[in-house]
């Protein structure tokens, strides 16, 4: 591989790490910018397919779209180095923050500024709990939705399964039935 | 072995989460906060509260400031791998065989049969931060910021960055 996209790969990943807020799916359209319509490393069609493949592995989008991309563009050292311009920043710049905030903990208004987070964090994951719920149940409907949830729920708090067992459960379910009846989705979930 | 259980603490949350980054924040509170006690309730929300106000992925940021708190510089470089890795090399190791499944029923399915149980796991993170919360803060200070956050964050779209920013200023000023 030439020396050549390195510096391009590290800059446009650079932009996409720093400008996309709000997690990963939120950054899908800054990447789509960089790579398709900036620079030409791929056409719309060539994106399109690779973000099908990402979505059909776990993980976060974020990061497999990069590496996948660095990977395209410049080989193995084009992966890390899409990989790190996008993530390697903000790790840094997290540690150094938090790093400083639990070194001050024991004075007075740091140690209320922590609490006075702790609202903000929970109105931003009852979001995304609405968002998780409300898109199960437009794919699965109300009671589907809801019964896989109070199993899951029942098994994973009550009981005390780890969620891992569930979900590669259910993972496996997915992959291995037929292609069945949404009726018998509900069933999928006891096992 | 504190590597390799960092290693599996963010191996499994990102190797079972479906559905993108937040999919994963309550599989890995989980195992930080759940299984290897490396952090309270308190902590990981301000981890979670951060991570939020910044760019980029946000599972990414948790791995590498959770895996530095735990194991240092090292530990952060083993968390992050195990978010990063795994699944980019089933990426490119199986390109083919996937993109001839990339719209396959079943392949969809999956997201689609794990996001309940997600659900499920963020409304008890939800209640965790609640009860957290009302120890800590009080009913009062606690519906005045979650009031206040909700509308911004939910009726006015402001940013995140503006609305955790704000949040610390007032549990400077009150809560002190």
């Amino acid at each position: 591989m030439s020396q050549a996209p390195h510096a391009p790969l590290f800059w446009a990943f650079l932009r996409i790490g720093l400008l996309g807020f709000g997690g990963g799916p939120s950054m899908i359209p800054l990447v789509r910018q960089e790579v398709v319509t900036r620079h030409g490393w791929m056409d719309d069609e060539a994106f399109a397919d690779v973000l099908a493949i990402a979505n059909t592995l776990p993980g976060p989008i974020a990061t497999k779209m990069p590496g996948y991309i660095g990977y395209r563009v410049g080989g193995i050292s084009g992966c890390c180095i899409a990989l790190l311009a996008t993530i390697g920043p903000t790790i840094v710049a997290m540690i150094a923050l938090l790093g400083l905030f639990t070194r001050y903990r024991d004075v007075g208004w740091i140690h209320g500024m922590g609490q006075g987070v702790i609202p903000v964090v929970m109105v931003m994951m009852a979001q995304l709990t609405w968002d998780f719920g409300n898109k199960s149940r437009l794919a699965l409907g109300w009671w589907v939705a809801l019964a896989m949830a109070a199993v899951a729920g029942g098994l994973i708090y009550w009981l005390g399964v780890h969620p891992g067992w569930v979900i590669g459960a259910l993972l496996l379910a997915a992959l291995l039935s037929p292609r069945t009846l949404p009726d018998n989705k509900a069933k999928e979930t006891s096992r | 072995m504190i590597y390799w259980q960092l290693f599996l603490a963010f191996f499994i949350p990102n190797i079972i989460g479906y559905g993108g980054g937040p999919a994963i924040i309550p599989l890995i509170e989980n195992e930080v906060v759940g299984r290897y006690g490396w952090m309270g309730a308190q902590e990981f929300a301000e981890t979670l509260a951060l991570g939020n106000a910044l760019p980029s992925p946000i599972a990414t940021k948790m791995a590498g400031y959770i895996g530095y708190d735990v194991a240092g510089i090292a530990g952060a470089v083993v968390a992050v791998f195990a978010t990063v890795v795994p699944s980019l090399l089933l990426m490119l190791g199986a390109l083919g065989l996937l993109y001839r499944h990339r719209d396959s029923p079943r392949v969809k399915r999956m997201s689609q049969w794990v996001r309940p149980v997600i659900a499920v796991m963020m409304g008890w993170l939800t209640f965790s931060f609640l009860s957290e919360g009302l120890e800590n803060a009080g009913v009062i200070h606690m519906v005045i910021i979650t009031v206040a956050s909700g509308l911004a964050l939910l009726r006015f779209n402001v940013h995140p960055a503006f609305v955790v920013l704000a949040a610390l200023v007032y549990g400077g000023l009150f809560l002190g």
